[in-house]
């Protein structure tokens, strides 16, 4: 218990750590961590990147490799970002719409690719598609090319994306309520009608909230994809392997240089992400 | 405010019911006691489940039917040999190393951005999620190249005999950094959220801020804390793509455990890299299980207060 009590005490600073001599300092501090840890980082990846003058940036954007790892990144990502699009809203009608057995297990199954390594997320699908993995021989026969081609590299980006969209949707219909497609339906509209003027319209900023930390995600991924893509160039290369290569070879502008695309991707995200919580008043979410 | 009709508690004790006997399928049983109007339930489940299953599910149990297919002494000499042995003790000792680290300093950023205003507060509280958003390549070549002995932070590090880049320390650079946004967006709802009535009531009880702070608010925080650090130490182990270019992956010194799985799959030894991997996913899964524990523990004391 607290024995020794205090004979003045100013009226008003009844908040731990509201004094100007304990706030101001914690405050320096803090920001100071976050120069040094969060800023100088992103910094330092604009600065390296026109180390060399806008020509050699430019040149290595304009590099055939690099035009074709930013397609295949644009697609990877696409596609994985549709598919765990309708995943999502498939997943979040059935969990919070309906009750039924087994929806805690569900919940938890759907955040698993969290949980797994980016390389073991890689390698599951070098089990499944490699030579000698379930159907390596199968595709063999048939000549169809799953790893160390583009739609291994699909795969990786959809598997270590899959919860992205899901897990921000589901808690968010379930404390919205079923009122108002009820409603809709009762007055006569189409399931798709309802789906379309009610329910998509109500979690439009849940929605947009989860595509763009899939898409982040899905455009950065390294690890996975690195496993399944076989770093053929101009081929298999996504920008962050891409980024990878330039930077093993010691060519440091160029490797820079194309990650400054994707570290501006990342600062329009959190630019976005901040705005739809402020839009929406929600709290920044745990990725 | 709407009521959500359908809570997740409900689900556990759902019982079909008999009414629903003109249809009693699978769907039927699954479905819980309200019938309802809303549409869509066998479509959305079906899809999902077939959705999991394809992508997850299966794929993740190849790891262990594959892992299964070797004998336990093949398996316990792959697992237990001295370079494995190696990265796990130095994956597990930076994970920690990088999660103490952002408990401390994410404690003290959530912190100020849940308490006090000050310029540029927007800024550095969207900027908290940069890790997440950054790919991971990027933060390590960048985080290379600051603590290289000529860059930014590295000139002023190697003359004092700090080496970061190519050494244990550099791989807790990386997963400091990535682990940061995990302990501060754990723990600033909670400090938002933290009554002011009870911090009043113990200041006019005598309690000085330092003991406010230390017998009623750091135990009201802690648990969210320790969600937090256990969410970066998860992070930490699997993490990968930042770490390659710092650590220099020297095996027996600097070798993490995810790195040593794509050495071996380089070498086209697959069930030696399958095997790693079936150690590294049950732990994992057993800090999945520690984590969601804590976040049930946490959801508890929260209706209390």
């Amino acid at each position: 218990m607290i024995t020794a009590p205090q004979t003045t005490r100013r009226k008003g600073s009844v908040r731990a750590g509201d004094a100007p001599w304990v706030k101001w300092p914690l405050i320096a501090l803090a920001l100071t961590f976050m120069l040094v840890v969060l800023v100088l980082p992103l910094a330092s990846v604009f600065v390296e990147a026109f180390a060399k003058g806008w020509q050699v940036y430019l040149d290595s954007i304009r590099d055939p490799d690099a035009l074709s790892a930013i397609r295949l990144t644009l697609t990877a990502s696409g596609i994985a970002l549709t598919m765990n699009l309708l995943f999502g809203l498939a997943a979040a009608w059935a969990i919070s719409r309906f009750s039924f057995k087994g929806k805690n297990l569900l919940i938890s199954l759907i955040d698993l690719p969290l949980a797994v390594s980016p390389v073991v997320a890689g390698l599951i699908f070098v089990l499944l598609f490699g030579l000698h993995g379930w159907f390596g021989t199968w595709l063999d026969d048939h000549n169809i090319q799953i790893l160390f081609a583009v739609p291994g590299i699909v795969l990786a980006t959809i598997f270590v994306t899959f919860p992205f969209v899901a897990r921000e949707l589901i808690p968010f219909m379930q404390a919205q309520g079923t009122e108002e497609e009820e409603a809709a339906l009762v007055l006569g509209a189409s399931p798709w009608r309802m789906f379309f003027s009610i329910t998509l319209p109500n979690i439009r900023w849940s929605l947009l909230y989860g595509v763009i930390l899939c898409s982040a995600r899905a455009m950065g991924e390294f690890g996975a994809v690195s496993v399944v893509s076989g770093h053929i160039r101009g081929e298999t290369n996504t920008l962050p392997l891409h980024v990878e290569i330039l930077y093993n070879e010691y060519n440091f502008a160029a490797a820079f240089a194309v990650a400054s695309l994707l570290s501006l991707v990342a600062v329009v995200t959190l630019a976005v992400k901040k705005i739809i919580e402020d839009k929406t008043g929600r709290r920044g979410e745990k990725a | 405010m709407t009521q959500p009709s359908i809570g997740v508690g409900n689900s556990v004790g759902a019982r079909p019911q008999k009414n629903q006997a003109k249809r009693p399928g699978l769907l039927a049983r699954l479905r819980g006691k309200r019938p309802g109007i809303l549409p869509g339930f066998g479509l959305s489940l079906g899809f999902t489940l077939t959705y999991l299953s394809l992508i997850v599910l299966i794929p993740l149990s190849a790891v262990f039917l594959k892992t299964a297919s070797l004998s336990a002494t093949q398996f316990w000499a792959i697992v237990s040999s001295p370079r494995v042995v190696a990265s796990y003790k130095l994956t597990y000792s930076v994970s920690l190393a990088g999660a103490a680290i952002d408990a401390v300093f994410g404690f003290l950023i959530a912190w100020v951005l849940a308490r006090y205003s000050f310029p540029g507060k927007r800024i550095a509280d969207a900027l908290v999620d940069l890790p997440f958003a950054l790919p991971t390549a990027v933060a390590g070549i960048a985080l290379t190249s600051l603590y290289a002995p000529n860059g930014w932070l590295g000139q002023y590090l190697e003359p004092h005999g700090i080496h970061v880049v190519f050494t244990p320390l550099g791989i807790v650079v990386a997963l400091s950094f990535i682990g940061l946004p995990f302990v501060v967006r754990s723990v600033q709802p909670v400090i938002e959220d933290l009554g002011r009535d009870v911090e009043e009531a113990a200041a006019s009880l005598g309690a000085n801020s330092w003991q406010t702070f230390t017998r009623i608010i750091f135990p009201a925080v802690f648990p969210a804390l320790l969600t937090g650090f256990t969410l970066a130490f998860a992070r930490a182990l699997g993490e990968y793509g930042s770490v390659v270019f710092i650590s220099g992956n020297m095996p027996m010194r600097t070798e993490i455990t995810p790195l040593l799985i794509v050495s071996k799959l380089q070498q086209f030894d697959v069930p030696g890299a399958t095997a790693i991997a079936s150690v590294m996913l049950v732990s994992s899964f057993v800090l999945l299980l520690v984590i969601n524990g804590l976040q049930a523990g946490l959801r508890g004391k929260g209706e209390d207060a």
